[in-house]
C-alpha cells in the first residue's frame, strides 16, 4: 500500500507540473460543451424552394402564396424558367424546384386534376423527404381549400366520415428540444475523448523518454503500476465530469431528473473501464504517435456506434451487438435515462453489470500487458 | 536537390517502420466506409413501442395488428396501467406508447368518432416526431380502409423527381463527408506531431545543423503524408464506388487536384500545430481531441450548417472541411464542373498558403 503511495505522489506531481496539459484537459470539454450542442441540431428547417411558374394564373399565384407563408419554406429566386431554377439547386441555393405548368388553373377547372412537377436535391435523404413531405401536405391542404370553395355551394354531398383523432403528449421534453438530447450524449462523448487519449498517451511516454526503466527496477507491483497510473486520471475525470454537469445546469439549464449519486456510481465505473483502456492502448504501443492513432481508431468507432449520431434501434442485428461491446453505448443510454427521465438504480442496474465487465476485462488486460522486461 | 531527397528519405522511413501506425492509416477509411455504409441509418426502424389496450375489442386489435407488422415498431408486451407505461420509459425499453379509450370501437361505429392517445419520448425530439408522423399514417390508413373518404373534386397530383439520387441511395451523403473528416483529422494529426517529436527526442538539433533550410525541412516532413494521403484517398474512392455504389458524376481529375489542395491545407495546418507546440502530446490532444468534435459538426454533412446560428456559420467558414465538402458533392454527385466551384477552390488555396507562410514564421532555428 505504501507502494501505491509513492506512485500516486509521482504521478499528482507530473500532472500539476504541465500547466498545458492541466489547461487542455479542463479547457477543452468545457469549452466545446458550451459551444457544441448549440450547433449539433438536426432539425429540419429552412427548405428553401424555388418556384417555376409558367402558368402566372391566380390559382398559381395563391398556390405560391401558401407555400410562402406556411412557415417551413424560404422562397428563392425569382426564377422564370427551368433552367434557372435548376442552377440554383446545383449551387445549393435551393433544395426544391416546383414547377407550375401551362394551364394549371384551367386543367384545374375543368378536368379536375392538375399534374405537378416537384424536382428534390436527393443527396441528403432526410433533408429531402422531409422537405418534400411538407411540400405534398400544403399542396394537399391547398387542394381541399379549393375543394371546400367548390363544395359549399352544395354540401349536401358530403358524406360523413370514420375519423380517429390522434392526441399525443411527448413525455420528458414537451417542447421537443434538441439540447435535452444532445448536451448529456456530448458530455459523455467529451470524457471519454480526453480520458481515453490522455491516458493512452501516458506509459508510452514513459517508454519514448525512457523513465520507464526507472520504474521497472524498482519493487513495484504491475497492479500498482497500473493503478497508480488509474487513480490521478480517474480523479480528473470524475472533475472534468461535474464541470460538466456544471455547465449542464448553468449553461443549459438541465439538471438531472433522478438520483445524482447513481449517476456518479456509473461515471466512477465508466471511467475506469475507459481509463483501463487507454492504459492497455498504451502498454501496447511502441510510441506516442502510435498510441495516439490506435486510441483515434477505437474511439471514432465507439463514437459512431454509441447511438450519439443515429439511433441504435434501427442499426441491422450484427451492428447493434457489437454496439452493445462498447461501454461508451452503455454510458450514454445510462446518462441519458438519469438525466432526462430520472430512471432509478433498478431500471438501469445491467447497465452496471456491462460496465463492470469492462472495467475489470480491460484493467486486466492492462495489468497482464504490462512487461518490466522487454 | 539531392539534400531534400535524402531528407524526404529520411521521413518515408520514419512512416513505414510504424507499421501499426500504417495500419491504422488506411484501416481507418475502411471501417467507417462499411460503418457508414452498412451499420449508421438515419432511417427509424424496430422502435420499441406498447400499448395500454383499455378497449380490447375489434378496431383496436386490427390497428395494433398494423403496427405490430410494420418495420419500424417493435411491439412489446402491453402494459395494463398508467404508471407501467412510465415504467417502461424509464428502463429504455420503449419509445413510444399507444393508449387506446375504453368502448374506442364502439364510439368508431357509433358516431363515427374515437380518439387515440400517443405519448413519445420527447428526451429524443427527431424520433418523436418521426415516429408520431409514422402512427398517425398507420392509424389514417385504417381509417380509410374502413370507410373511404369521399373523392376530392378537384386533384393536384404531385409529381415528385429525386434529382442526383434517383434510387435513393443513403450513402451518398456521407461519402464527401467522411473523406472530409478523415483527411481533416488524420493529415492534420499526422504532421502535428512530426516537427515536435523531434524537439522531444532531442534530434532536433542534427536537423538544425544541417545545411538545409527551414522551409525545406518541413516540405520534406510533408510529403510522406501527402503521398500516404493520396493513396488512401485512391482507397476510399475505389472503396466507394465498388463496395457502395457511389459513383462519381463529375472529372475524376478535378477531384483528383482539389483533394490535393484540400490536404495540402491540413498537411499545413498540422505543421503549424507541431511548430508551435512543445510536446506530443500537447500536440496531439489539439490535433485530434481539439479538432474532432469541431470537424464532425462544422463540415455540414451530419448537421445542416444554415440551421446554426449565424456565430457558428461563421465559425464553419474558417473550417477547410466546409469548403471541400462543397466542392467535393458538386463535383462528385452533381457532376458539375470547375466554374461552380472556382470560388471555394480559392479559398482553399488561399488557407494554404496562408498556413503554410504561418507555419515557416513560426519554425524557430534556435534551440530555446
Amino acid at each position: 500500500m505504501k507502494v501505491l503511495g509513492f506512485i500516486l505522489q509521482k504521478e499528482f506531481r507530473q500532472i500539476f507540473r504541465d500547466k498545458t496539459i492541466l489547461a487542455i484537459m479542463f479547457a477543452l470539454p468545457t469549452i466545446q460543451l458550451i459551444i457544441l450542442p448549440i450547433a449539433a441540431n438536426f432539425e429540419v428547417k429552412n427548405v428553401n424552394v424555388a418556384v417555376v411558374d409558367y402558368d402566372r394564373s391566380s390559382y398559381s399565384q395563391k398556390l405560391i402564396n401558401k407555400i410562402a407563408s406556411s412557415g417551413y419554406f424560404r422562397m428563392v429566386g425569382n426564377t422564370i424558367s427551368y433552367h434557372d431554377a435548376l442552377k440554383l439547386i446545383e449551387k445549393n441555393d435551393a433544395d426544391i424546384m416546383l414547377e407550375i405548368p401551362q394551364g394549371f388553373e384551367r386543367n384545374l377547372v375543368r378536368e379536375g386534376r392538375q399534374q405537378l412537377n416537384m424536382s428534390v436535391d436527393a443527396i441528403n435523404g432526410t433533408k429531402s423527404s422531409i422537405g418534400s413531405g411538407y411540400l405534398t401536405a400544403v399542396l394537399a391542404d391547398f387542394n381541399k381549400e379549393l375543394d371546400v370553395n367548390v363544395k359549399s355551394v352544395n354540401s349536401s354531398a358530403f358524406t360523413q366520415s370514420l375519423r380517429i383523432d390522434i392526441t399525443y403528449t411527448d413525455w420528458f421534453n414537451p417542447r421537443r428540444e434538441y439540447k435535452y438530447y444532445m448536451v448529456p450524449g456530448i458530455l459523455v462523448l467529451l470524457l471519454t475523448l480526453i480520458g481515453g487519449f490522455i491516458t493512452a498517451l501516458n506509459i508510452v511516454r514513459e517508454k519514448e523518454i525512457g523513465t520507464i526503466e526507472q520504474i521497472n527496477v524498482t519493487p513495484i507491483k504491475k497492479w500498482e503500476f497500473i493503478l497508480g497510473k488509474l487513480i490521478p486520471f480517474w480523479i480528473v475525470g470524475i472533475i472534468v465530469f461535474t464541470v460538466g454537469l456544471i455547465v449542464m445546469y448553468v449553461v443549459y439549464g438541465i439538471f438531472p431528473k433522478g438520483s445524482i449519486a447513481v449517476l456518479y456510481l456509473f461515471a466512477a465505473v465508466y471511467l475506469v473501464a475507459l481509463l483501463g483502456f487507454g492504459l492497455l492502448i498504451s502498454t501496447i504501443s511502441n510510441s506516442q504517435l502510435q498510441a495516439m492513432f490506435v486510441a483515434f481508431f477505437f474511439m471514432m468507432i465507439f463514437m459512431l456506434m454509441s447511438g450519439f449520431f443515429t439511433s441504435i434501434d434501427s442499426m441491422p442485428d450484427w451492428a447493434r451487438k457489437f454496439s452493445y461491446l462498447t461501454p461508451v453505448t452503455h454510458f450514454i443510454a445510462v446518462v441519458r435515462l438519469i438525466v432526462l427521465k430520472g430512471s432509478g438504480f433498478w431500471q438501469v442496474k445491467t447497465e452496471l453489470l456491462y460496465l463492470s465487465g469492462f472495467a475489470l476485462l480491460l484493467n486486466g488486460c492492462a495489468i497482464l500487458n504490462y512487461r518490466k522486461t522487454s | 536537390m539531392k539534400q531534400l531527397l535524402a531528407f524526404i528519405r529520411k521521413e518515408f522511413y520514419h512512416v513505414f517502420r510504424d507499421k501499426r501506425t500504417l495500419l491504422i492509416l488506411f484501416g481507418l477509411p475502411v471501417v467507417q466506409i462499411v460503418l457508414f455504409g452498412f451499420a449508421l441509418s438515419s432511417e427509424v426502424k424496430n422502435i420499441g413501442i406498447t400499448v395500454l389496450d383499455n378497449a380490447h375489442d375489434n378496431n383496436s386489435e386490427q390497428i395494433i395488428y398494423r403496427i405490430k407488422t410494420s418495420s419500424y415498431f417493435l411491439l412489446r408486451d402491453p402494459v395494463l396501467s398508467f404508471r407501467d407505461i412510465e415504467e417502461k420509459f424509464k428502463d429504455g425499453s420503449i419509445k413510444c406508447a399507444i393508449i387506446f379509450p375504453p368502448d374506442f370501437g364502439g364510439a368508431l361505429s357509433h358516431f363515427g368518432k374515437a380518439q387515440v392517445q400517443i405519448i413519445t419520448d420527447g428526451s429524443d425530439p427527431n424520433t418523436a416526431t418521426i415516429l408520431v408522423n409514422y402512427l398517425t399514417a398507420i392509424i389514417s390508413n385504417y381509417q380509410q380502409q374502413m370507410k373511404p373518404a369521399p373523392q376530392l373534386s378537384y386533384q393536384i397530383i404531385p409529381q415528385i423527381r429525386q434529382l442526383y439520387n434517383v434510387e435513393q441511395n443513403g450513402s451518398l451523403n456521407f461519402v464527401p463527408g467522411v473523406i472530409a473528416l478523415i483527411f481533416m483529422i488524420v493529415c492534420t494529426a499526422l504532421t502535428s506531431v512530426s516537427v515536435v517529436r523531434e524537439k522531444e527526442m532531442g534530434t532536433m538539433e542534427i536537423l538544425l545543423v544541417s545545411p538545409l533550410k527551414p522551409i525545406l525541412i518541413l516540405i520534406a516532413k510533408a510529403i510522406p503524408y501527402l503521398v500516404l494521403s493520396i493513396v488512401n484517398f485512391i482507397v476510399i474512392m475505389a472503396l466507394s464506388a465498388y463496395l457502395l455504389n457511389v459513383h462519381t458524376r463529375g472529372s475524376l481529375p478535378l477531384i483528383f487536384g482539389e483533394s490535393i489542395i484540400f490536404i495540402i491545407t491540413c498537411l499545413s495546418l498540422g505543421l503549424l500545430i507541431s511548430n508551435v507546440t512543445n510536446s506530443q502530446q500537447i500536440a496531439m490532444l489539439i490535433s485530434l481531441m481539439g479538432m474532432m468534435l469541431p470537424t464532425i459538426l462544422f463540415t455540414g454533412f451530419m448537421f445542416p450548417i444554415e440551421n446554426m446560428p449565424w456565430i457558428f456559420q461563421a465559425i464553419s467558414h474558417v473550417i477547410p472541411s466546409s469548403y471541400y465538402y462543397i466542392i467535393i458533392k458538386a463535383v462528385m454527385l452533381k457532376g458539375l464542373g470547375f466554374s461552380y466551384i472556382w470560388k471555394e477552390t480559392l479559398i482553399l488555396t488561399g488557407m494554404a498558403v496562408f498556413l503554410l507562410t504561418i507555419a515557416l514564421k513560426n519554425f524557430k532555428i534556435r534551440l530555446s
